[in-house]
């Protein structure tokens, strides 16, 4: 607003994984490994990311004089720059037409080295994950949307919209960033039809201010104060003494910042009397917390955007550990926003006991603010199964 | 008459500076006169009595300007303005912009209003006491409520002596401690929840069961013994009604809670159906909505609060009386909540409130609500016909006098969202719809209201527009997405709305944001000196 004089021309990193999406119109549900990705071109799929990538960049070409773009070759980059009328700096080597996650990986470090201010990314969640492994915090990231697998709310609700939120961020109109989940899920386990979700990291994305849903479903300074209000109330109720298990997320590490602890934003952390007892504790160690006989409770917050309470990255909080809780020990946080982006839907539980998640269904009180509380409904994963259509137009960045 | 859409508008554009940027030093819209020998040596300095310690040592940097000036600065904005008045105000949903009869403003200008002090002895004010008990008698009729106070400000003001009243409620019967939870549903004003919390309370949220109906089982889960009372407005921010309300209020009853219900737009039930016959116990009507008192920009506004017999003793005082022969104050009642606001209320709202029910009678208010339920399902049944729109919770059947639209099929066919839309349509003179409260329950919304004010060709001449924003948005999207073109601004950098850093309440603050120092400070001539 100040008018600051700009460093330099802005750095835009760019990554095509050329084969995201294409185990989807053929019923592969991903594209992970060489032997799918043979199998889903022997059923006739076409590549789903290139098209995608370029709709996204063809909403970058009016700042072609104000932003270099660096790309990987061929196929994961450079061709859908030139499509969108952009002139890359070209990086690094591939094996045309044998492209694997290692490439992103290397890709996504050499940009980082780089210094790009800002990398685009068409895949999926196993591509999100390769650009989580390589990428060090700190530096945003957007995603197009091209995979089978959209778990990740690092992506965009569209590829226009991941092209016009890199602009908006490039040309400085957007400057506000949050953490989003990299989510991935097992896909020889999908494919089975078992659904195995793990929380796999976050990335920073840029935040569109005031001109899109996940925004007006609440606005950014709502949903920090929110998030300040949860944590005081949380920790309010921890004066109680009790046993805190609390499980992964931004969500919760809000109680933790308040407490002036540390969370382990993937893990399981227990708190008692304001201490912090365990650290990035699995089923066993919580168990053993749980076998003094004190009072328990479970912190946690829906992961990923499909609204799961349990058995999406937090898997260490097991039907075993659940049950010496107790239902009424649980305390499910979300800020009010992130309830509305569910669209509706119910909160979902997978902890790998179906009579447990079915005790665990009905109506639960979500906390989203100090003092306050929305009564939702919670269903049993399995019997209200996810479609991955459904999850595309929720989690995104947009 | 073929609805014409007014493509050759364009909104004035004065380009108009900010009023603390203005006037030169010195300049004065009044040079007061010298006090005079005699008075000045009887009373001596005015300011003596006061302490040194809180006087300014430099005067306020006010803005020095003549009266022309000031004149003109205020009619150009008000030129560059959308009122009422001005355009079809149907896309205010929720806030029920209907006409307000230009002779009740005559009569609330006769020196016979303005000039009553309420400080007056109840003697000399006889006739507009009358007045207001008249009106209470209305509204008594209208929600079968028992009694009335006028002294809410506004709407919120009247959800808030609800709450205040619940709570002194409970603590009369020793339960406050306990009885700490108010519920409410997420499509009801957000003030059904932000008031009560204000008050203390505990605010637990439902959402809708699928169909957009509020959830009965979602109540059973929430009421308890700590349960204090529902607020909830009926029909809810959608425009569903909810059928089942008698059960709401009977599960909350049998709970213990008590039953508050937010009829600050009451348009489409007026004469239809009761608060009394739906069991609650206290209800609020915006005069400024239902009964056509302006809006006026945010005030003067009231929220008439009613409740039923066994709970007049925790009303604000004073309460109106009349012994048969003579209107009262009654300050004399010890369980009140004391005061939510100074004196009687506003009282010019409730005049003109009394003189429009006048107007129109009982079956005149009816007639309100049938048309206002007609246009709505009218305009509709036009609407969903609009490639793009969606209405929210199809399933859910009675629609009474709003609607929550969605143009989230639009956004997913063009990339043109509610948001583009509401930047366009002003660019044919129409006021930008209002959106939703948040949190966005219902993606890309945005909600109308026909009330009863508006004519068919009215609402084919609005339909008209939306019809040609959609097909813009289909053919030539960046007409759309560059809105507004036609405006006194063009499209604002909205991304500071997002940024604490860059609020500004006042224009000190935006002075210190924008330079990142304190501006410069120039002692001024007192402003108790003339000007030189």
């Amino acid at each position: 607003m100040t008018g600051s004089v700009q460093r330099r021309v802005k750095r835009l990193g760019l990554i095509v994984n050329p084969v995201a999406g294409m185990g989807g119109r053929v019923g592969l549900k991903g594209t992970d490994g060489p032997e799918v990705l043979a199998q889903a071109s022997e059923l006739g799929a076409k590549p789903e990311a290139p098209g995608r990538a370029i709709e996204a960049l063809v909403r970058l070409a009016r700042l072609s004089d104000k932003v270099l773009v660096f790309s990987y070759p061929g196929e994961m980059g450079e061709d859908e720059a030139r499509s969108a009328g952009l002139e890359p700096v070209v990086i690094g080597s591939i094996v045309p037409g044998r492209t694997t996650g290692a490439d992103t990986e290397r890709a996504a470090r050499e940009m980082a080295a780089l210094g790009v201010d800002l990398l685009l990314f068409a895949g999926g969640d196993g591509t999100a994950r390769n650009v989580c492994a390589a990428w060090g915090a700190g530096v945003p990231v957007v995603g197009i949307p091209a995979g089978v697998k959209i778990h990740s709310a690092v992506y965009a609700t569209g590829p226009r919209s991941a092209g016009d939120l890199a602009a908006l961020f490039l040309e400085g109109k957007v400057s506000r960033t949050r953490e989003a989940e990299v989510m991935d899920i097992d896909e020889a386990a999908f494919r089975e039809g078992r659904v195995s979700g793990r929380l796999f990291g976050y990335l920073t994305v840029p935040v569109q201010a005031g001109m899109n849903q996940a925004l007006k479903a609440a606005s950014r300074g709502g949903e920090e104060r929110a998030l300040d209000g949860i944590a005081a109330e949380i920790v309010d109720r921890m004066k109680d003494g009790g046993l805190y298990l609390v499980g992964p997320g931004t969500t919760t590490r809000a109680v933790f910042q308040r407490l002036g602890l540390a969370k382990t934003l993937l893990g399981v952390d227990a708190v008692q009397s304001g201490r912090l007892v365990a650290s990035d504790a699995n089923e066993r160690a919580l168990l053993t917390l749980l076998a003094g006989g004190t009072s328990g409770r479970i912190v946690v917050t829906p992961i990923g955007g499909q609204g799961f309470v349990f058995g999406r990255g937090n898997q260490q909080l097991s039907p075993g550990v659940i049950h010496k809780v107790g239902r009424e020990g649980i305390i499910v946080v979300a800020t009010a926003g992130k309830m509305a982006s569910l669209g509706g839907n119910p909160l979902l539980v997978d902890t790998g006991d179906s009579r447990l998640d079915d005790e665990l269904g009905g109506y639960v009180r979500v906390l989203t603010g100090y003092r306050r509380e929305l009564v939702y409904r919670v269903a049993s994963s399995t019997s209200s199964p996810v479609e991955p259509a459904r999850t595309r137009r929720r989690g995104g960045v947009e | 008459m073929k609805p014409r859409r007014k493509d050759g508008y364009h909104a004035v554009a004065w380009q108009e500076p900010i009023i603390l940027e203005m006037g030169t030093p010195g300049e004065r819209g009044v040079l007061l006169p010298p006090a005079g020998e005699g008075i000045t040596r009887v009373v001596g300095d005015v300011l003596e009595s006061i302490p040194a310690d809180i006087r300014r040592r430099n005067p306020p940097r006010l803005p020095e300007l003549s009266q022309p000036q000031v004149l003109r600065h205020y009619l150009r904005l008000s030129q560059m303005s959308l009122g009422a008045d001005l355009n079809l105000d149907i896309s205010q949903g929720t806030c029920t912009m209907k006409y307000s009869p230009k002779v009740n403003e005559r009569l609330v200008s006769m020196p016979e209003l303005t000039e009553l002090h309420p400080y007056q002895d109840v003697d000399t004010v006889q006739g507009v006491l009358e007045v207001m008990y008249r009106f209470e008698s209305i509204l008594k009729a209208v929600s079968g409520m028992d009694r009335f106070t006028f002294q809410p400000g506004g709407g919120a003001q009247g959800i808030y002596t609800n709450a205040c009243i619940i709570r002194a409620y409970h603590e009369s019967r020793g339960q406050a401690n306990q009885r700490t939870e108010i519920i409410t549903t997420i499509f009801s004003h957000p003030a059904d929840a932000a008031c009560p919390a204000t008050a203390g309370f505990k605010v637990i949220t439902l959402y809708p069961d699928g169909r957009g109906y509020p959830d009965l089982d979602a109540l059973k889960a929430a009421v308890s013994e700590r349960t204090a009372g529902l607020m909830i407005t009926n029909p809810e921010d959608t425009g569903v009604f909810n059928p089942r309300i008698r059960e709401f209020v009977d599960l909350v009853h049998a709970a213990g809670g008590l039953c508050a219900y937010d009829q600050a737009n009451a348009n489409g039930i007026l004469g239809v159906t009761r608060a009394r016959e739906a069991g609650f116990d206290m209800c609020h009507f915006n005069l400024h909505k239902t009964f056509s008192s302006p809006h006026g920009s945010s005030g003067p506004a009231s929220g008439a609060v009613g409740v039923i017999n066994e709970l007049a003793r925790f009303l604000p005082v004073p309460t109106l009386e009349f012994d048969g022969d003579k209107h009262y104050l009654d300050y004399d009642r010890p369980e009140t909540i004391g005061k939510v606001r100074g004196f009687h209320g506003n009282v010019p709202a409730v005049v003109r409130a009394y003189a429009w029910v006048m107007s129109l009678g009982a079956k005149g208010l009816r007639l309100v609500a049938d048309t206002s339920v007609l246009n709505n399902n009218y305009m509709a049944m036009k609407m969903a016909a609009i490639p793009g729109v969606a209405i929210a919770y199809p399933e859910a059947r009675a629609r009474l006098d709003q609607i929550r639209y969605s143009w989230e099929p639009l956004k997913r066919k063009t990339g043109v969202g509610t948001e583009d839309v509401r930047r366009r349509m002003v660019d044919f003179g129409l006021q930008s719809y209002f959106e939703s409260h948040h949190p966005w329950v219902v993606p890309e919304p945005f909600t109308l209201e026909p009330d009863e004010t508006y004519s068919k060709d009215d609402i084919d001449e609005y339909v008209e527009v939306m019809r040609h924003i959609s097909d813009e948005a289909h053919s030539s999207p960046e007409i759309v997405l560059g809105a507004p073109h036609q405006s006194t601004i063009s499209r604002i950098d909205e991304s500071a709305l997002d940024d604490p850093k860059r609020w500004a309440m006042t224009w000190r603050a935006h002075l210190r944001k924008r330079s990142g120092t304190e501006p410069m400070r120039v002692t001024l001539p007192s402003i108790s000196e003339p000007g030189r």
